[in-house]
């Protein structure tokens, strides 16, 4: 796997020409998952159980600033959740990741998700994640759905320790529409030609600098400006209406 | 031909004003003395025993074996229906094709087979929903078979589609893999104006986008003289090329229906009557009912029109091998809608009503006001068009900038990010098509949802293509804006005085008005003036 700027390509990458890029967010827009379920996951299946229940415990102290934090700003709760991680060694992580991934993720894959990329593919798009959740978990994603890339949020380590401090650009809100930005600018794409794909207000932004923003799942506020500015709105955990069910 | 046929009236000055569809509202105009207004004819009786002629037309089919005969224990039936694009709006239960359905499935269960799939031939239009499948198929029916084998077709299903070779012309033919792995495809369809049915069925209704392409696309349709007489139709010859393709392979029976045009039951069928006609008391109530319109809501009005099922009846049916059963139900469809004038008009007045093929359950849109002015008013025609090359199209619609978001989502991006670069059907097809026909989210929505497919937007521009480059000039009377009608290429007026005014500008001396009163629907059989000897100066 190799990194360019944010983005750290594939085993399946496709080699292009691409026509565009698709830039998906990932929890509630392709998993029905949030970062909290993960995080208590890894928090919760540490080496020895006394240190899963200590960081259990000192998360959930830590929960009513993590709220406050999310109503304020996103990258705030980001920084507070992640902090929870410091101390864990980067083995461990990959494992945990690993874990993560198939215990908790996997089973969450809307079951359009997998028809919706193949479909961008299809359009020789090339198919990014763009997520708040950590490396060690959408990697394994990413290489499940067959997406080219992926741009998460990275823990900073030190001696294999994780500081509890996220590497920058930290992946939320306002940010991850710069991130997208510069990632077209890398991989020549035409951002009027890119997709975006979001459920959440919150991306916003992301779904504003590509020509042709879609909203999966969209929450209530999303909904409602999709509603105003035409952008299409999906149900990909529907069924498709043709074809026997 | 002749003049005085009891559906085509002259304005005179003891003449009532004309009640007009603009959309979802009525309007009550005075048309100049002198119009020609073109009523539809009056329904035709429905067939006595809608159910026993089924049953008769299935034993004995035209040009092909009783359906009882090509029938064994075992053997794979698929059983491919027309979609609700027709009839409009729809109709009274039982549906025909419900009649057809139930007449069909007792003789398979009569012969054992049990394999059978009921595909709803959708093509690229949105899927139908439970209900709406449940309202064309009957209860009975869909309770036996929804979900898991009755279903709408799916043109983006992945290894849903089965190729079958190339017609001689380059059209790519892939078809509904159950259809084409089926020992007999057994086609219900519901015939509504003469462009429908026979091989377009099939050819249209179970393919995907490698196959529409080669028939729906500019060239094709600039080719296409007139789209309801399928021998001088371009698109229904390739239709044909598609369909024998399709039947070299595949075992098909063919089962058309067609109804009367009894689009109104009582108390609106005041509607579809000459005003000059109706008694003081059904007059006061059209006035009544103009008036209720105009301060109603738009979902109000749409309700009124669309709740309550038209009393359509069937009024033949036939079976057996396509072109037979198909030239049999054009027949019988002529002889509902066709009426003759006699010479075409400098200026047709058409009302542009709430519905369309495309819009069951939602809002008119730009694009398919121009697909009802350009696309199909302008081609309800036998002989040449109602108004004559370079005359002028007035019409009543509100234009309004709305899209319905569940079912026309492309259609907004089509309109308002495509059509301001060029109005150039050739240019929208080379410069975007390709793009909008893949693009991930739309093609989702409308496997999905309740989209039309992303290319449908498309294919409606397309169908206008020949009207356009008939007609002079559009001008829309009643727009609630001016840069929808702008963004399609048409002029606004104020009132029907104004765009007379504004058309008289660019017609000849004294010119002829036709006013083409659709709702119900029927067809011109137009016989257009003879042409003008050619200017000689002799020779000195």
């Amino acid at each position: 796997m190799a990194t360019t700027a944010y983005a750290t390509k594939t085993a399946a990458a496709t080699e292009g020409p691409w026509s565009s890029a698709a830039y998906f967010d990932v929890d509630g827009t392709l998993v029905d998952t949030n970062l909290l379920g993960p995080t208590a996951w890894f928090l919760l299946n540490q080496a020895r159980p006394q240190e899963s229940l200590i960081r259990f415990g000192r998360a959930l102290l830590g929960g009513p600033a993590m709220a406050l934090a999310e109503l304020r700003d996103r990258r705030l709760f980001n920084e507070l959740l992640y902090a929870n991680y410091k101390g864990i060694s980067w083995d461990r992580m990959e494992v945990v990741g690993r874990d993560v991934f198939e215990d908790i993720v996997e089973p969450r894959i809307f079951r359009g998700a997998q028809e919706l990329i193949d479909q961008c593919h299809k359009a020789d798009q090339r198919v990014v994640l763009v997520t708040g959740s950590l490396d060690h978990v959408i990697q394994h994603l990413a290489e499940y759905l067959g997406a080219d890339a992926y741009i998460t949020n990275r823990l900073e380590f030190k001696d294999g320790i994780a500081t509890g401090k996220l590497l920058r650009p930290v992946v939320a809100g306002p940010e991850k529409a710069g991130i997208i930005v510069e990632d077209a600018r890398i991989h020549d794409h035409d951002l009027a030609k890119c997709h975006g794909y979001s459920d959440s207000y919150s991306d916003v932004p992301m779904l504003s600098v590509v020509g042709h923003p879609n909203c999966i799942k969209p929450d209530s506020k999303l909904r409602q400006l999709a509603r105003a500015y035409a952008w299409p709105v999906l149900d990909i955990d529907r069924a498709p209406s043709g074809g026997p069910r | 031909m002749s003049l005085d046929h009891p559906c085509v009236v002259t304005i005179d000055h003891s003449s009532r004003p004309r009640v007009l569809f603009s959309g979802t509202r009525l309007v009550e105009v005075d048309l100049p003395v002198g119009t020609r207004v073109m009523y539809p004819k009056p329904p035709l009786e429905g067939l006595p025993d809608p159910r026993a002629a089924v049953r008769y037309a299935l034993n004995h089919p035209m040009g092909m074996e009783p359906l009882y005969a090509m029938l064994k224990p075992g053997m794979k039936v698929t059983i491919a229906i027309d979609d609700l694009s027709m009839p409009l709006p729809p109709m009274r239960r039982p549906d025909t094709r419900q009649m057809v359905i139930e007449a069909v499935l007792k003789h398979l269960d009569d012969y054992a087979v049990e394999d059978i799939h009921l595909i709803i031939a959708t093509a690229f239009h949105r899927p139908m929903t439970s209900d709406e499948i449940r309202h064309i198929v009957g209860d009975k029916v869909h309770r036996r078979f929804w979900p898991d084998r009755l279903y709408n077709h799916d043109a983006e299903k992945p290894g849903g589609l089965k190729y079958l070779g190339t017609t001689e012309d380059g059209i790519e033919v892939e078809i509904n893999r159950r259809a084409a792995e089926s020992d007999l495809v057994i086609y219900v369809n519901l015939t509504f104006v003469t462009m429908n049915g026979g091989y377009k069925s099939l050819g249209t209704g179970l393919v995907g986008y490698r196959t529409l392409r080669g028939h729906h696309n500019p060239s094709t349709i600039r080719k296409t003289e007139s789209y309801m007489e399928p021998e001088r139709s371009h698109l229904a010859h390739k239709m044909v090329k598609v369909g024998k393709l399709i039947e070299e392979q595949v075992n098909v029976f063919h089962i058309e229906t067609t109804v009367n045009n009894r689009m109104f039951g009582k108390p609106l069928d005041i509607l579809a009557r000459n005003e000059d006609d109706l008694s003081d008391a059904e007059w006061s109530g059209l006035q009544g009912l103009v008036r209720t319109l105009k301060w109603l809501p738009q979902n109000a009005r749409q309700a009124i029109f669309e709740r309550v099922p038209a009393p359509y009846e069937m009024i033949a049916v036939a079976a057996g091998a396509c072109e037979p059963v198909h030239n049999y139900i054009l027949e019988a469809c002529e002889k509902q809608l066709l009426v003759p004038i006699e010479g075409q008009a400098d200026i047709g007045i058409f009302p542009i009503p709430y519905i369309s093929p495309y819009n069951v359950g939602a809002f008119l849109n730009p694009i398919l006001v121009s697909v009802m002015t350009e696309g199909y008013l302008h081609n309800l025609h036998k002989g040449s068009p109602i108004v004559k090359k370079g005359g002028t199209m007035i019409i009543f619609h509100p234009c309004t900038d709305k899209f319905d978001q569940d079912q026309h989502q492309a259609y907004a991006e089509f309109f308002h990010k495509l059509l301001p670069q060029t109005r150039d059907a050739m240019e929208l097809h080379k410069r975007f098509e390709r793009d909008f026909a893949k693009h991930p989210g739309y093609v989702q929505q409308y496997r999905t949802g309740k989209a039309y497919h992303p290319v449908h937007p498309f294919y409606m521009w397309y169908w206008g293509e020949n009207g356009r480059a008939h007609r002079g000039r559009v001008i829309v009377v009643g727009a609630d804006n001016e840069y929808v009608p702008g963004i399609l290429g048409y002029e606004t007026a104020k009132s029907l005085d104004e765009a007379l005014r504004m058309a008289r500008e660019s017609a000849p001396e004294d010119p002829s008005i036709t006013c083409f009163r659709i709702c119900p629907v029927l067809m011109a059989d137009v016989q257009a003036d003879p042409a003008p000897p050619a200017l000689t100066v002799e020779a000195e």
